[in-house]
């Protein structure tokens, strides 16, 4: 019997148990990226609600933005159900917080480092939670938007995005992002990159939420459309200018 | 008498509706050499009587850092005092850890007391022997709270443990209300005075007691022996050692206890390992 556990299978079950062999080792339904910027008052954030399952666009009401505590809000994009998972976390250590009551609770900064950690230490098993998280908030008049990613990396800054929204969204919030948008101008803004994403992502669907936090607490927005115009030349051949070798 | 049917655990009730065992562990916090504690809105003075042992020996240290923004004093068993800064410690690094922040101190002496609190309540188990002052800083402001065995603890504004603390405690009351706009200077020179109150009239030096501070832009520190005896030699050149009480009674009103901490004199015939 000894024989049976140095087996070749058994080798394989030092790295993966059969345990592990359940998790979620790609995603299964994700959404796309989220755009975070902070504004005057504190932090806007913009998400759409598609939920795909693979390339399939499966759903088309998926909230990815959520309150957590008085002082932040999450975005997400990848895995929801890891999502969902980390949502439970955060409402643990909340309701943990909260039941101190001792007038002390977790300002955005805090709720950005246990993320970190738990998104690392989660991809330190081998198993991480298939997101990119954006957490923005207020806390004493002092405003944090900081991210994260399934594997740890994190790092704060004034505006933010995930996934295709590095390449699409952020170089247009570098040349038109500043420290003192109001609120307007910071939905505007914010719409200006949905747009980009909405036209160029193939995972973005036509159905957003705008989310903010200020001093006085989280709202989300209810769900809207952009005006889109799908008429343009470059459009309606797209291969036109675009020649391949065959 | 019915002590010896109901003090030989901690979890016996007497018929009074007292824990003996528990108020043993008090007494020796009173029985240690005296720890003060004093707050204004930005800063935390701990001060503490250093009793060496013997001529030959040095003293035990009394005061502990915890963190940068949370620092201990403890009377009573040192042991016990040391073994509860270690896990104080480790709870702020963790803390830190997690969240990037430092621990509430009201959180921390919650965590603090019911560690202490459930000594009481296990058969096999013995209340620490330990006062604590803790003092520290965080949002809400400074702190000072008194830990002790029973797994009770509060919150003060100025508060004296250990043995002749009354004296030191009846100078705190007389003064604690200026102690809130106090300055950092001030706090300290009211620590001495209240430290040399326990002394009933022994010199103090720098070599008899030990201060520290943290405050607003500064992390929890003991002060050196020069500046506490250049504090000293100032006060005391100013003429303001207001009289102490009477001298004699030299540590004295400590039995078989002694055995506790450095504390007062030593029975030389006990041995610590009698307690």
């Amino acid at each position: 019997m000894m024989k049976e556990n140095n087996s070749a299978p058994a080798k394989m079950n030092l790295l993966l148990s059969p345990e592990d062999s359940q998790r979620t080792l790609s995603p299964y339904v994700t959404g796309t990226s989220v755009v975070g910027i902070k504004y005057k008052d504190g932090i806007l954030m913009a998400a759409d609600m598609g939920g795909s399952y693979g390339s399939t666009l499966r759903y088309k009401s998926v909230e990815r933005m959520k309150s957590v505590g008085k002082h932040s809000l999450i975005g997400a994009s990848g895995e929801i159900s890891d999502f969902q998972e980390l949502l439970r976390y955060l409402d643990d250590l909340i309701l943990y917080d909260n039941m101190w009551d001792d007038g002390n609770s977790l300002g955005p900064k805090e709720v950005h480092n246990y993320l970190t950690r738990v998104m690392y230490n989660r991809r330190n098993k081998f198993d991480p939670l298939w997101s990119s998280l954006v957490l923005g908030g207020v806390k004493n008049g002092k405003k944090y938007l900081g991210t994260v990613n399934m594997i740890g990396v994190h790092y704060e800054d004034d505006h933010l995005a995930t996934g295709f929204g590095n390449h699409l969204a952020r170089p247009i919030l570098r040349d038109e992002w500043k420290e003192d948008l109001s609120f307007e101008e910071g939905v505007k803004l914010l719409e200006k990159c949905m747009r980009v994403l909405l036209y160029r992502d193939r995972s973005a669907v036509n159905k957003l939420q705008i989310a903010k936090i200020t001093e006085e607490g989280v709202k989300v927005y209810d769900p809207y459309s952009l005006k889109t115009f799908w008429n343009f030349k470059a459009f309606q051949n797209p291969t036109v200018g675009a020649e391949g070798s065959w | 008498m019915f002590r010896k049917q109901y003090d030989t655990d901690v979890t016996t009730w007497s018929p009074a509706g007292r824990l003996f065992q528990v108020e043993y562990a008090m007494e020796a916090v009173k029985q240690g050499s005296a720890a003060i504690g004093l707050r204004s809105k930005t800063h935390v003075v701990l001060g503490s009587v250093n009793k060496a042992n013997s001529e030959l020996s040095s003293h035990q240290k009394k005061i502990f850092k915890v963190d940068d923004h949370i620092g201990v004093a403890i009377a009573g068993l040192t042991a016990d005092g040391r073994v509860l800064s270690r896990y104080m410690r480790s709870e702020c690094i963790n803390y830190e850890y997690s969240y990037e922040a430092s621990l509430p101190v009201g959180r921390l002496v919650v965590q603090l007391a019911d560690k202490a609190q459930v000594c009481t309540q296990r058969s096999w188990k013995r209340p620490y022997g330990v006062g604590l002052l803790v003092g520290g800083l965080d949002e809400s402001g400074a702190h000072l709270y008194y830990n002790c065995p029973s797994g009770n603890y509060f919150e003060y504004q100025a508060f004296a443990m250990g043995s002749r603390s009354q004296a030191a405690k009846t100078y705190l009351e007389r003064k604690y209300e200026t102690f809130v706009d106090s300055t950092r200077e001030n706090l300290l020179k009211d620590a001495l005075f209240a430290l040399r109150e326990t002394l009933q009239g022994e010199k103090l030096t720098s070599f008899t007691c030990t201060l520290a501070i943290l405050g607003v832009g500064e992390a929890f520190h003991v002060l050196d022996q020069q500046t506490v005896q250049a504090m000293i030699n100032e006060f005391e050149l100013a003429g303001e050692d207001a009289p102490t009480a009477e001298e004699g009674d030299q540590a004295g009103g400590v039995e078989e206890g002694a055995a506790v901490e450095q504390g007062a004199p030593l029975d030389q015939d006990v041995t610590p390992m009698d307690l």
